[in-house]
């Protein structure tokens, strides 16, 4: 107390102390309600917005990376495809090809075939028709002749003959 | 090498300055000083340079508050006196206390007050101090320090309500500008160097405002403090009231926040003797006062200390009553006014990182494991 009463700085003022506390009130009532809530607010929201946005970039990217390798995969598989595709067009190609060749080959044959068979059909038509006109014309040439040679005995006769030796022939 | 040249012309060429400067402000001075406040004594000018320069009066003048606050030569602005008596309060300007010569005088109220040391106190017809009638008196005076103060305030107020509207006008996805852009930076280091890390991430949002109102006031007080005119020059954070205020403010909150496991290890340290927690309860009790009081302490010396050792430097000039002592006093004066800048900052910081620190300790969660690890552990090693 001694020490207090000789030293004029270290004893408080009961004004200053009065006035102080209610400075402090006011400063930690004002402040607290329009400085520093809207302020700490801003800050959290704005870190909370630089956070999320970082995150969805991260994600935008590993997004972007897996796009990039499904592009590829499905690049690398519509190249495969592709090749297939070429070789099937290809073999189906030359399958068809082949083929026509085997058909029109099989045709061909047919067709010369056919042909022969009817050549030799209207051949044999054709023969049987000259066969049947030369009989035809054998017969009446032999009517004629017949007749002619029938009017005596004797030439009939020999031609009788003559028949029966041509029928023992056949 | 050439800049630090340069930086040792700049020093010699200021202290030459101050020097001229100085001793002609001196000499104006001393002219007016004989001319008007003391006319006696002009016709005896022998008598006036024989009073002695006192060098603790001088500093001590310029620490403690005042009723009025001076601002250049006898020109000083008079502050509203308010005081509580046994008959009421009263009201009267403290230029009452000054007569036109600038003596101090009596003033008569429902008292005769009289400035006494730099306090009002209730005196009796013969101007000497009536001790008793004088414990009976309320100074509450808007003082040197309680206006200076209100700067501080009016100064606070100002500034953080015009950076919290630029967050309103600007929104959140703009960068800070202005004011903004240099608050910003000092709440975040509040935020996440001294809240953070002494509360702890769950409990810090709740002391925040707490927190950062006693630092911008410290600091902004530490500032004002440096400034060595109106409307500076006023010692209030090296004022005890003020630090004493701030302390018990500090305290009230650290005790209220405090919860059980704080108090357990107060009074009944957990893993411990019996006969230790005997021991140990009253040193920690102790504890609980001595956390505030080291705060109010360390700031009033601090501050104090920093002004008494420009103000010895500055008196040295006075002392040796030569103006060439300037050029030793000035430069060395400039350098612990810097130190002083520094100070300021570190004290607020100190002021605060502990305030929050003693908040941390009193809301720290459980864990006795660790206690009774460490326990374990000594008796291992013994």
């Amino acid at each position: 107390m001694f020490l207090l009463e000789v030293n004029p700085l270290v004893l408080p003022d009961i004004g200053l102390v009065f006035w102080n506390t209610i400075a402090f009130l006011v400063l930690l009532i004002v402040l607290g309600k329009f400085a520093w809530k809207p302020m700490l607010k801003a800050i959290a929201e704005r870190e909370s917005g630089i956070e999320e946005a970082l995150l969805r970039a991260d994600k935008m990217k590993a997004e972007i990376a897996a796009m990039q390798n499904e592009n590829e995969a499905l690049l690398a598989k519509a190249r495969e495809e592709r090749a297939g595709m070429i070789k099937d067009a290809k073999e189906t190609a030359d399958k068809m090809v082949s083929e026509a060749k085997d058909k029109a080959k099989q045709e061909y044959d047919r067709i010369i075939s056919d042909a022969q068979l009817a050549i030799t059909q209207q051949k044999n038509a054709a023969l049987t028709e000259v066969k049947n006109q030369v009989g035809t014309l054998v017969v009446e040439v032999a009517e004629k002749i017949l007749r002619k040679e029938l009017s005596n005995k004797a030439e009939q006769e020999s031609y009788i003959k003559q028949i029966a030796e041509g029928v023992k022939l056949n | 090498m050439a800049s630090r040249t340069i930086k040792s012309l700049l020093v010699l060429c200021l202290s030459l300055f101050t020097m001229a400067f100085s001793g002609n402000v001196f000499a104006n001075e001393k002219v007016v000083q004989t001319e008007q406040s003391n006319p006696a004594a002009a016709h005896e000018p022998a008598a006036h340079e024989a009073e002695a320069f006192n060098v603790t009066e001088t500093i001590l003048d310029h620490i403690k508050d005042d009723h009025s606050w001076h601002l250049w030569g006898h020109t000083s602005l008079p502050l509203p006196v308010i005081l509580y008596t046994p008959k009421g309060f009263e009201f009267f300007s403290s230029a009452k206390f000054m007569n036109e010569h600038h003596e101090e005088i009596m003033y008569k109220g429902n008292f005769d007050y009289k400035i006494i040391e730099g306090k009002i106190k209730i005196v009796d017809a013969t101007e000497a101090v009536d001790v008793e009638a004088s414990k009976g008196l309320w100074d509450f005076s808007i003082t040197k320090n309680v206006a200076s103060l209100f700067v501080s305030v009016f100064i606070l107020l100002t500034v953080l309500l015009t950076a919290a509207g630029a967050y309103k006008k600007t929104g959140i996805t703009t960068a800070p500008k202005g004011v903004q852009s240099f608050m910003e930076p000092i709440v975040l280091f509040v935020r996440d160097e001294v809240a953070i890390p002494n509360i702890g991430k769950k409990k810090f949002a709740k002391y925040m405002p707490f927190l950062l109102t006693i630092f911008f006031l410290v600091l902004v007080n530490n500032f004002l403090g440096l400034v060595p005119f109106f409307p500076g020059g006023a010692n209030v954070s090296g004022n005890i009231a003020f630090t004493m205020t701030l302390a018990v403010c500090v305290f009230v909150v650290v005790n209220l926040s405090a919860n059980k496991n704080y108090w357990e290890h107060i009074f009944w340290m957990p893993g411990m003797h019996w006969s230790m927690k005997l021991f140990l309860a009253p040193i920690e009790l102790i504890g609980v006062f001595t956390k505030p009081i080291s705060l109010m302490i360390r700031l009033f010396a601090n501050i104090t200390a920093g002004h008494i050792l420009v103000l010895s430097l500055i008196c040295l000039i006075f002392i040796f009553k030569t103006v060439y002592a300037s050029a030793i006093a000035v430069p060395f004066a400039v350098f612990i006014g810097m130190i002083e800048l520094l100070v300021a900052f570190l004290q607020a910081y100190i002021f605060t990182m502990l305030s929050a620190m003693y908040i941390g300790m009193a809301t720290e969660e459980h864990h006795h494991e660790a206690h009774e690890h460490e326990g374990h552990k000594n008796v291992a090693h013994h």
